[in-house]
């Protein structure tokens, strides 16, 4: 618990952390309602829940970002040997770290999914926007847990590089790149897509619906169900981070 | 206390540290001396449980860093003064680092009354001078209220008073029956700060002393004679009890005798008696500075220009040349340093 407060201070008393947070609502709320205000009434029928969540990548990358310079900011400036002098153990202290940034990341994800469903439903009040099923109960609160853990793998990746601008680079060439162009190998593409995490975390939130052109990307004939999906990732990202733990413990700090 | 035993650094085929073993006591101020890239900052890294020794161990009052249960408490340490994220207040630094080790929340207020921050606890660290960061790093390692306490070069980069301040604010902290570990390169400053030496070269003990007999030996001075008949002037000396040792001809001038534990006086009335001429009468006296280069010679990682090739001799010929040189004269000891090195490089 003492550990929990002292990563609450560390990040609360710098100013990075505050812009990440407002960035990521902005955006993803901001892309959406200009989304919303120019769908054209012939495509209302077409404006679910899940399609108000269309840009919740973009705020997604940005707290991974916050995620990631929450360590490496910390070997940068050397407090990382601070910590580990207050807590030689080391393995506490990150997990204090990854427990607090993943809760910050999952409350700023839910606060952006909240956020672009409700203005969307007060600019286009004729869409059928209302939550009714399962289903669309995940498009919209099931962002927050993608946020909570990429959080986790983000910070996993920061452990492992220990370097701001090497980490986000590694982050976004697999996010962007890596994760797009890799289906695109002939025979083994396709089967491989179903098993990278991005693609099986966002089935999580997209599963069994029909892709819709305005809507995140759905991918048939994936692994696992919603559930399935969201336990893959955790693994991945959790996996992730126990090697940045075993690594920071290893090496010289 | 604090005790190494053995204790070793290798980085790949390079050995920062070699088996260093010593012990530091509580209620004094021990100086951790040694030329830069000796491996102080290593050395004390792995005192604070940060770097992982390759061989050997090193306890704090019976056990590893590692072992201690809220360390700072224990533990005190300023390696660098720069560990603060810029963009964070000095007291949000500390309070983190409090809260960590379940220390009062007035604590922070007391250290930063104790260093003089109180002023500007709430501004950002990154724009605090070197002086104020220094007090900033204190401040850090005074919160627990440790027993223990390590400073790395702490008056590296500070005006006078800042030095001053620091000096006697050490003294006070081993008056009140604490450890206090202090590296330095600096020989000059070591000698106002520390009571014991620990002198440390290329990552190995060249001694463990108390500063006072470091410096008596340092400080050891000497005559220097010259003559035109330099054998008779030889006879005449040894024939009165003194040592001679013969100087040959370098860099200081001509060939000349070298007789320490004596003053001009003595051997300008003792000479005239028996109507020798001489061309040179000449007091030399050490520096602190010689006699640290004189112990170090061997054991410096990098060498300034003038002494670059000697440098490189093999550290096996360097070595055990270094303390046999401890009842040398020191007036010499710059030449000797070079000399042992170039004959150290001649045997390769």
């Amino acid at each position: 618990m003492t550990l929990l407060t002292v990563e609450r201070i560390k990040l609360f008393s710098t100013r990075s952390p505050w812009w990440c947070m407002i960035i990521a609502t902005a955006l993803t709320v901001g892309l959406t309602s200009v989304f919303a205000a120019t769908t054209k009434p012939s495509d209302l029928p077409e404006f679910t829940p899940s399609v108000t969540q269309f840009a919740f990548n973009f705020g997604l990358v940005v707290m991974m970002v916050m995620a990631t310079l929450a360590v490496t900011t910390e070997y940068r400036f050397s407090t990382i040997r601070s910590t580990f002098l207050a807590v030689p153990t080391r393995t506490p202290a990150l997990v204090a770290k990854a427990v607090v940034v993943a809760l910050l990341a999952g409350i700023v994800g839910e606060i952006t999914a909240v956020g672009s469903w409700g203005i969307a439903t007060l600019i286009q009040p004729d869409a059928p926007l209302t939550l009714d099923t399962a289903q669309e109960y995940r498009n919209v609160f099931g962002v927050g847990l993608l946020y909570l853990l990429s959080a986790v793998l983000a910070l996993a990746v920061g452990l492992i590089v220990r370097q701001s601008a090497g980490a986000v680079v590694i982050e976004l060439i697999y996010l962007l790149l890596l994760e797009n162009l890799l289906p695109a190998i002939p025979r083994i593409g396709d089967h491989l897509q179903h098993w990278l995490p991005f693609a099986v975390g966002n089935n999580f939130i997209v599963a069994g619906q029909p892709e819709t052109s305005d809507g995140p990307p759905v991918i048939e004939g994936m692994p696992f169900g919603p559930w399935g999906s969201l336990v893959y990732y955790a693994v991945v990202c959790v996996g992730l981070f126990v090697i940045g733990l075993i690594l920071a413990k290893r090496r010289d700090a | 206390m604090i005790e190494a035993q053995g204790l070793t650094k290798r980085y790949g085929r390079t050995v920062a540290v070699n088996d260093l073993s010593f012990t530091v006591q509580p209620g004094k101020v021990t100086g951790f001396l040694g030329p830069n890239g000796a491996g102080k900052s290593t050395t004390m890294r792995m005192i604070l449980g940060l770097d992982r020794p390759s061989a050997g161990t090193v306890r704090i009052d019976g056990r590893r860093y590692a072992e201690l249960k809220q360390p700072l408490r224990q533990v005190g340490a300023l390696l660098e003064a720069k560990w603060v994220h810029p963009n964070r207040s000095a007291r949000s630094h500390l309070r983190w680092m409090a809260a960590s080790n379940r220390l009062p929340a007035k604590r922070v207020d007391e250290v930063l009354e104790i260093v003089g921050l109180t002023g500007v606890a709430g501004k950002r660290a990154g724009g605090f001078s070197l002086g104020m960061a220094q007090r900033l790093g204190i401040a850090t390692a005074l919160l627990g209220d440790p027993g223990v306490l390590l400073f790395d070069e702490p008056v590296n980069g500070l005006d006078p008073e800042g030095i001053l301040w620091i000096r006697r604010f050490m003294h006070r902290l081993a008056d009140e029956g604490r450890t206090v570990f202090v590296s330095s390169h600096l020989l000059s400053e070591m000698a106002l700060t520390a009571q014991e030496l620990i002198v440390i070269g290329r990552g190995r003990l060249i001694a463990q002393t108390s500063t006072r007999a470091f410096i008596d030996m340092a400080s050891e001075s000497a005559v220097r004679v010259r003559g035109p008949e330099m054998e008779r002037l030889h006879g005449v000396l040894t024939g009165q009890g003194l040592a001679v040792r013969d100087v040959p001809a370098g860099d200081d001038g001509p060939a000349a005798l070298l007789v320490p534990n004596t003053s001009t006086e003595q051997i300008g009335e003792l000479v005239g008696r028996v109507g020798l001429v001489l061309h040179e009468l000449a007091a030399q006296r050490g520096s602190l500075e010689q006699a640290f280069i004189q112990l170090t010679g061997g054991e410096v990682e990098y060498h300034a220009g003038a002494l670059a090739g000697a440098g490189n001799g093999s550290p096996s010929a360097g070595t055990p040349a270094a303390p046999a040189q401890l009842t040398g004269p020191p007036a010499r000891g710059v030449q000797t340093a070079a000399a042992d090195a170039t004959r150290g490089g001649d045997a390769r």
